[in-house]
């Protein structure tokens, strides 16, 4: 990336603007870039992003077509590898790379939909709590204790007991898991802004309650809060996989990738590649999304920088 | 002080019945009729249906059945197993030694790994030991457990065969439950190898419980240890001739505690967590495994006395921790 401010700018000739301030999108990009772990990331993430969106042509097989002659064959480079099955199969002849594959698109259709579920109400609840400091506020906040006193694994396993296993009942569980911080961190942004000059002209100068929310106050508290949108998007995809690995959540023959495990367990001592590389790509998956959610936070919130 | 200590009780009590308030909702939030649940599968007939709706207080009004269940808790009546009629305390209170040993040997591993890590990357800083810290932590941030679990045990118990694959103790030996913790319980028993055999045990278990908070711990101590080693006493002390380690161990290191302490309270929670994915793996008779038993089982008294207890744990757990915290920081005292 070529720094604009580091340009020798000759007295002479009138200074450009443009090159001084750069915008809002390119100075971001900049902040994000100088991390290289969150660029690494990024690119991770949008080799999964792409496998997801476009699975049915990127995978090899169907993912449920079981190759009866091929049971736990082993990947390409192992002996008694084929390059058909390029990762092996599983126990019942299933291609790993298409289940793979398929299971991302599951795995972020979870993280993405259980942080859309929890975002918006903890944003709501966070804006109440924040703008009504005398009884709501407090009501609210204890209510978000009780949750937090539970473990967040824990909770999930409780909500899934009662809600019974399935796709839909897990986005529900981690959704509900993760509001209690977006409701804090909420309410903490909104406190801070609260009592800023702005918001005190917003106010004289006549807006009503809904616009000083969301019009005034709100975009400024945006910052912590997609933050916390990464990081819980990567602790959703691994709540999501221990639920399945639990035999709580996705149920087989689904290819979610901690269901895919649970069925592995089996064979742990003659097919290492059934076992490994599920819970490999959950693992580089999650990391890739730490990272970028570290240089997010470097580029968007440097306060929080040693927070963490 | 103990006005700081009353304020934080006064705070513990909405939260207590918070608490109960949800696992109260959870036993009734279940779809369909709990009597029905607790007979199983086959048909109930009308008059056996309303005995027992009678019996377990279901016919009264909803507040008025919330009481009952506070009533009985407060009494210390947690209910019975639907599987084995053995009161939940009980229970609860025979398996949970298992899981505290197995919590204590990974927050040791944790603890002892993660802050040497920490100070050692925090005084090379910049170094290539310095880098793998950090990176290895976040990798161990990222980890899923489970698979973690299954992996060790591929390479060392199956692969290598150094370690047990399951289980707190082998069967060969007889050792007589006295306290609960399997590694003192060996060393009263008089069995020839019986400690070494739950020492190995309980290695396996403890590193992929303690993966989590050592990743937390050692980031924890390397930033809290380089914001310490810039301060002006820690030149003072480098400047009147102290020796290197005593200027890290005693004026660094000691003041860098204090953030990393809180680290430590918080990660109870995590460990728990950790410990019903751990336990299920290793077959470790804990709560955890227990829960999940119960909840594949439809056990509900289990299910719901069992999260409050482990509720109520975490906000015990977090109790001490903040007072800790107010006898070792004044300022967090007394604030309002």
């Amino acid at each position: 990336m070529n720094n604009p401010i580091a340009k020798p700018v000759s007295p002479a000739s009138p200074v450009d603007h443009s090159l001084l301030y750069p915008s809002p999108y390119k100075e971001f990009w900049q902040a994000f870039a100088r991390n290289k772990g969150a660029v690494m990331g990024l690119a991770f993430m949008c080799v999964v992003v792409f496998c997801a969106l476009f699975a049915p042509w990127v995978a090899p097989h169907d993912p449920s077509e079981q190759y009866r002659d091929f049971l736990l064959t082993p990947p390409v480079w192992l002996e008694g590898g084929t390059w058909q099955f390029i990762l092996g199969t599983d126990e019942l002849g299933r291609d790993l790379l298409s289940r793979l594959i398929q299971g991302a698109r599951l795995s972020l259709l979870i993280g993405l939909s259980s942080v859309v579920m929890s975002l918006i109400p903890g944003i709501l609840l966070g804006l109440l709590a924040g703008f009504f400091p005398q009884l709501l506020g407090p009501s609210i906040m204890r209510l978000m204790d009780v949750m937090l006193a539970l473990p967040s694994l824990l909770l999930a396993v409780a909500i899934v007991a009662i809600l019974g296993p399935g796709l839909i009942n897990t986005v529900i569980a981690i959704a509900i898991v993760s509001l209690p911080s977006y409701v804090r961190l909420t309410r903490a942004a909104v406190m801070g802004e609260l009592n800023r000059d702005y918001v005190t002209a917003a106010r004289l100068a006549g807006a009503g309650l809904g616009r000083l929310m969301f019009v005034t106050v709100l975009p400024n508290c945006m910052a912590p809060l997609i933050v916390q949108a990464t990081l819980s998007f990567s602790s959703a995809i691994l709540d999501a996989a221990a639920l399945g690995f639990l035999g709580l959540g996705v149920q087989p023959p689904t290819p979610e990738w901690g269901t895919m495990l649970a069925s592995a367990r089996d064979y742990i001592e003659r097919a290492w590649w059934v076992v490994s590389l599920p819970g490999l790509t959950i693992l580089l998956s999650v990391l890739a999304i730490n990272l970028m959610g570290d240089g997010l936070r470097d580029a968007l919130d440097p306060k929080l920088k040693n927070a963490a | 002080m103990l006005s700081f200590i009353a304020r934080r009780l006064g705070l513990l009590i909405p939260t207590f019945f918070g608490i109960t308030l949800l696992t109260f909702a959870l036993i009734r939030l279940i779809p369909g009729d709990p009597v029905e649940v607790m007979m199983g599968e086959r048909r109930v007939d009308p008059e056996m249906h309303a005995q027992a709706m009678e019996r377990l207080g279901l016919n009264k009004p909803l507040p008025a059945q919330y009481l009952d269940y506070v009533g009985k808790l407060a009494q210390g009546d947690l209910g019975e197993s639907l599987r084995t009629r053995e009161s939940v305390w009980r229970e609860f209170m025979t398996l949970f030694p298992a899981t505290l040993e197995l919590a204590m040997a990974a927050l040791l591993f944790a603890g002892i790994v993660g802050l040497l890590a920490g100070v050692i990357a925090a005084l090379k800083r910049g170094s290539l030991f310095d880098h793998g810290v950090m990176g290895l932590s976040l990798a161990g941030y990222s980890m899923p457990i489970f698979w973690w679990g299954l992996i060790l045990i591929m390479f060392f118990s199956v692969s290598l065969g150094w370690t047990p694959v399951s289980g707190r103790i082998d069967l060969l030996y007889d050792i007589e439950p006295k306290t609960g913790f399997m590694l003192i319980d060996t060393l009263l028993s008089d069995e020839e190898g019986s400690f070494k055999d739950a020492v190995m045990h309980l290695i396996l278990p403890a590193i992929v419980l303690g993966t989590i908070p050592l990743a937390v711990i050692a980031r924890m101590t390397r930033s809290s240890m380089l914001e310490v080693l810039r301060e002006d006493y820690v030149r003072t002390a480098r400047a009147k001739g102290l020796s290197p380690a005593r200027v890290v161990f005693v004026h660094g290191l000691r003041n860098a505690l204090i953030p990393v302490l809180t680290v430590f309270g918080l990660q109870v929670g995590t460990l728990l967590a950790g410990a019903v994915l751990t336990e299920t793996i290793f077959s470790w008779p804990g709560i955890g495994k227990w829960l999940i038993e119960a909840i594949g089982a439809r056990d509900y008294p289990v299910v719901q006395n069992g999260i409050l207890l482990i509720a109520c744990l975490v906000i015990l757990v977090n109790f001490v921790v903040d007072i800790l915290y107010g006898l070792a920081n004044p300022r967090i005292r007394h604030q309002r």
